[in-house]
């Protein structure tokens, strides 16, 4: 390990500490001034913010050094005409022939939303919360699906250069839909889960990926279309955990009747 | 790692170029796992059970108010220094001004991102407001996101349509990592501490508020500059 990685360490670690000094104001000026009682377990507490700390700047860096870098080369050699044209079998390109494109925006979509931290998160909670109904790999599962889908419709829709509105306002209907059907114990947790998969890990990788091919589609402008993969990939899990849950718990009354 | 395993067939297979730097590679892997495990271990440490014991307290000091200022600010704070959201908010900034809505002046576009900035926090502050209000009176949840999905598309209908696709995005960006297990943490400990409710049902959803109102805020703020 070289010197610049332990700077860069130690970097990223001061960063992680300025993200977290307001919530650290915030929670220790409410605990002792409003409700004007000591901490319990205090030195747990805050050796448990330490870990924290220590823990995401190492995630970060790790990230930085070694698929950051990259992700994004390949985001924007994927997208590049003269790989796209290389595999086209037409003289003009057509949206049929990003198919890589696609494929690589379900395959990032997946990996690193299985891989986001603020996911686990929510998921050992859960799992705490439901007494072990909810699983945690499931549901990471289940989430990264989700973002998969939504990531790889996102890029169709830069591709085609079709509005971004006309997709939520569809998702949004089935979401509506779906909620009546679902089962209740899930709804509030999978109107969650759309809000953690883009954190740390999916943002970086994504925004590249949206923003490559925005500048080299023909037609299309970075500022206009480049945006709107995010907005895909907080809505679609939200569809995918509840239809997990809807295909367990038809399962289970499968299962049940069957015996 | 999934990831390794997407990058490497993609980069090998499709591509067909070596991987540079195998060596940074691995060690990067290796700082990840690390990573992962500690934030784990601190989580169960330090940030689940403080969010927990803060609602608590709240429910037994029976103090509405306190309780959703604490909700607000922790809210506010956590997203005006958010790093996801200074990166958007600065590219919303380039955008505006090539679209000639502000003047292409650096100090324009920063006054621009930073009113955005504040819109955000304050959306989110908003949202968790409205949500520890909804654990508290036991509102069923999905209502009040199908009024927030009818207020984001009328408002999408109003909307100049440069802002659109951030206002998309924004909602997405503001929860942070460490946001995200202190405000779960908080639901479920004010859920389970308030008789009749449960916490399955009623703990969760502070989060898709954090991520929906952002987006009716942004396309506000997007209409009024």
């Amino acid at each position: 390990m070289s010197v610049d990685t332990l700077f860069a360490l130690w970097h990223t670690l001061v960063d992680t500490i300025a993200d977290v000094v307001p919530i650290a104001v915030i929670i220790f000026g409410f605990q002792l001034l409003v409700l004007r009682k000591p901490i319990p377990h205090l030195g747990r507490v805050i050796a448990g913010f330490l870990y924290v700390l220590i823990g995401l700047a190492f995630f970060l860096e790790g990230l930085e050094l070694a698929l950051f870098p990259l992700g994004k080369l390949m985001a924007a050699q994927l997208t590049d005409p003269a790989f796209i044209a290389s595999v086209s079998h037409h003289s003009s390109l057509n949206w049929k022939d990003y198919y890589w494109v696609y494929l690589f925006a379900f395959a990032i979509g997946f990996s690193t939303t299985i891989a986001e931290p603020s996911l686990l998160a929510v998921a050992l909670k859960a799992n705490q919360v439901s007494g072990g109904t909810v699983g945690v790999m499931g549901l990471r599962v289940a989430v990264a699906l989700g973002v998969a889908i939504g990531i790889a419709l996102g890029t169709y829709r830069i591709v085609s250069g079709t509005p971004l509105h006309w997709y939520i306002i569809a998702g949004y209907i089935v979401v509506v839909i779906q909620t009546f059907y679902a089962p209740k114990i899930i709804i509030a947790l999978a109107y969650d889960s759309g809000g953690v998969t883009t954190s740390t890990v999916t943002v970086p990788l994504v925004a590249a990926l949206g923003l490559g091919l925005a500048s080299t589609v023909p037609g299309r402008s970075t500022l206009l279309d480049g945006f709107g993969l995010i907005a895909f990939a907080s809505l679609f899990p939200i569809m995918s955990v509840m239809a997990y849950a809807q295909l367990s718990e038809w399962r289970a009354k499968r299962a049940s009747r069957s015996n | 790692m999934p990831i390794v395993v997407v990058i490497g067939f993609f980069q090998l297979v499709v591509l067909q170029e070596p991987i540079p730097n195998l060596g940074e590679i691995l060690v990067g892997t290796l700082f990840v796992m690390i990573g992962l495990a500690l934030f784990v271990k601190g989580l169960e440490m330090g940030l689940f059970p403080i969010g927990e014991t803060m609602a608590h307290s709240f429910a037994r000091k029976g103090s509405l108010s306190w309780l959703l200022l604490f909700a607000a600010a922790l809210g506010f704070g956590t997203t005006v220094a958010e790093p996801a959201l200074i990166a958007v908010a600065e590219e919303a900034a380039e955008i505006a001004a090539a679209g000639k809505v502000i003047e292409n002046t650096p100090e324009a576009m920063e006054s621009y991102a930073d009113g955005l900035r504040l819109t955000v926090a304050i959306s989110v502050g908003f949202a968790i407001l409205v949500g520890v209000l909804r654990i508290i009176r036991g509102w069923p949840i999905h209502y009040l996101i199908i009024a927030g999905y009818i207020g984001v598309i009328i408002m999408t209908a109003f909307a100049p349509p440069e802002i659109i696709g951030i206002a998309y995005d924004s909602g997405g960006v503001t929860t942070s990592t460490i946001t995200v297990p202190l405000v779960t943490a908080l639901g479920v400990g004010l859920a389970s501490s308030i008789k009749g409710r449960n916490p399955m049902v009623d703990g969760f959803g502070l989060i898709a508020f954090a991520s929906l109102t952002p987006m009716i805020f942004v396309m506000g703020y997007g209409m009024l500059i």
